[in-house]
């Protein structure tokens, strides 16, 4: 399977009495895309968020196990949550650009992470978008705001501006979900485009895009990890009932 | 009766209430206007008053009135605003913030000459070496006391209106909470925020109960803070009612009407081109 990027293990995690995610164990393979699917409220877009540590803004939440990402614990006492997100990036369901422009929103994160000379900025813009493969649509109006594009578009925004932080993790939770098909395609050719450099975990409801786009998916019901395999083979030969049933749209 | 006439009575009724709300608005206005312009001159708002206000200008209240809202805002803009920041980003919904809330809602709903004659008894009277008496600052900081609810308020709803996945944005890309706040939340409430100041300033302009007990009322031009003033409403009210000198009254009412309506204008103006500016276009 490669290199572990992340390693989960015995995961739990309560918001106050009410037990979200279940004695998850899970490694997440090094420049492949994971993709976690399941029904609605089993815990999929949680467990993403344990991996930046997202969910520390909820009150009430108490996680127990430990997270390891390269080997170093996220979840000890002393780590820099600031640090963490800057190698771990997320995008999320709906774009959610700033209401400023398309060179501020990318330069944003950078100019917070110390750099200052425009020159550099600019570089960084070009290049986040260009990987993004926003940069042919956009550079003409650079300082236009960023809410005049597109659905597709702001997403697309949305991941460079991730890109730009320079991480090695890029969590994506349900990022097609608002899009149109077109759009959609567009994100999924980007994202199989991206794993050459990254580790991309993507939370999906939509079953064919998990198939498409992942190597690794992980079934999640009711806060568990039912069953966790090569894409290909865990949509061809669950050796789960639960996870067949869901496959095949039994549920859910 | 037939729906068609029901829905015309209800049209006529709706059309009515709309009609009647314009038509005070522009009766009271062009009532005061009429009443006041003519004696309005170039002269009149750069002469001090004479003989109690019956004669001369309003320069020292129109002074007077910019000096004490811009002292009032001064305090009140920084503090109801860190008060609705710390309100909506720093707390979660606890028993801390609903108590701090009640209390709020509480001071908004007493009567002004209330909080006037507070500030009588604290401002001028037992900090007079600080405040000087009866001073624009005692009246500033009564006025301070009595629109720090509705600054709060109106703050917090500009802050509650920036949704949240704009802050996990940024929170996510390794940006500080503080940071964020900063840079992306404040930046986009700033037109809400915007309004919360305009209607304090509406607000603190046209009161004149408190200001009666702790402005002093002094016709001289203000030195400093720490002397006592009147404001056009207050200057309004004892020109009316100690010298009878309605034309005046009526002229410094026009004055004050205008100088209101500008700032809404300048506020609705900046708001827009605030608004656009953030937004990056």
């Amino acid at each position: 399977m490669g290199d572990n990027k992340f390693e989960i293990h015995k995961l739990n995690l309560y918001y106050g009495s009410n037990q979200v995610l279940k004695d998850i164990d899970l490694n997440i393979a090094e420049h492949k895309v994971t993709a976690l699917i399941g029904p609605s409220g089993c815990g999929k877009s949680t467990l993403l968020r344990t991996l930046n540590r997202m969910n520390d803004l909820i009150p009430g939440v108490r996680i127990e196990g430990s997270i390891l990402l390269d080997g170093e614990d996220i979840y000890q006492p002393e780590l820099d949550v600031v640090n963490l997100r800057k190698r771990v990036g997320m995008v999320f369901q709906r774009p959610n650009p700033f209401p400023k422009s398309i060179f501020e929103n990318i330069a944003y994160g950078p100019r917070h992470h110390g750099v200052r000379d425009k020159a550099e900025l600019t570089e960084i813009v070009e290049w986040s978008l260009t990987k993004a493969a926003l940069w042919d649509e956009v550079k003409d109006k650079i300082h236009k705001s960023a809410l005049e594009l597109s659905g597709g578009q702001q997403q697309r925004l949305c991941i460079a501006r991730a890109l730009a932080v320079k991480p090695d993790v890029l969590l994506m939770d349900e990022p097609c979900s608002a899009l149109d098909p077109i759009s959609t395609a567009r994100v999924e050719d980007l994202i199989d485009e991206l794993k050459k450099d990254y580790t991309i975990v993507v939370v999906t409801h939509n079953m064919q895009q998990a198939a498409r786009i992942s190597e690794y998916t992980a079934f999640l019901l009711n806060g568990s990890l039912i069953e966790y395999a090569e894409t290909n083979r865990l949509f061809t030969n669950p050796s789960r009932k639960e996870t067949e049933d869901y496959i095949t749209g039994r549920f859910g | 009766m037939s729906v068609q006439v029901k829905e015309k009575l209800a049209a006529c009724f709706v059309w009515g209430a709309a009609l009647l709300t314009v038509g005070a608005l522009v009766i009271i206005i062009g009532y005061i206007m009429f009443q006041g312009l003519d004696r309005i001159s170039i002269s009149f708002l750069l002469e001090n008053p004479r003989r109690m206000g019956s004669e001369g200008g309003i320069f020292s209240p129109l002074l007077g009135t910019i000096y004490f809202t811009l002292v009032t805002m001064l305090l009140a803009i920084p503090i109801g605003v860190g008060a609705a920041i710390y309100l909506t980003e720093f707390t979660a919904e606890g028993l801390l913030v609903r108590v701090i809330r009640f209390f709020t809602d509480a001071l908004a709903g007493i009567p002004s000459i209330v909080i006037g004659l507070f500030g009588f008894a604290f401002f001028v009277v037992m900090l007079r070496p600080l405040t000087g008496g009866w001073s624009i600052l005692s009246a500033s900081l009564t006025a301070f006391c009595m629109i720090l609810p509705i600054m709060i308020r109106v703050s917090e709803e500009a802050l509650h209106a920036i949704p949240a996945s704009i802050r996990e944005g940024s929170l996510a890309l390794g940006v500080s909470k503080w940071d964020t706040v900063l840079h992306v939340v404040l930046p986009g409430a700033l037109p809400g925020i915007l309004t919360a100041a305009l209607l304090g300033i509406g607000r603190v302009i046209g009161e004149t109960a408190p200001l009666l007990l702790t402005l002093g009322g002094s016709l001289l031009v203000p030195k400093s803070i720490f002397s006592p003033s009147r404001t056009l409403s207050m200057h309004l009210y004892l020109v009316a009612m100690e010298t009878g000198e309605f034309s005046v009254a009526f002229a410094t009412a026009a004055v004050l009407v205008m100088v209101i309506l500008l700032l809404n204008l300048g506020g609705y103006y900046l708001m827009k081109h605030l608004g656009r500016r953030i937004r990056g276009a």
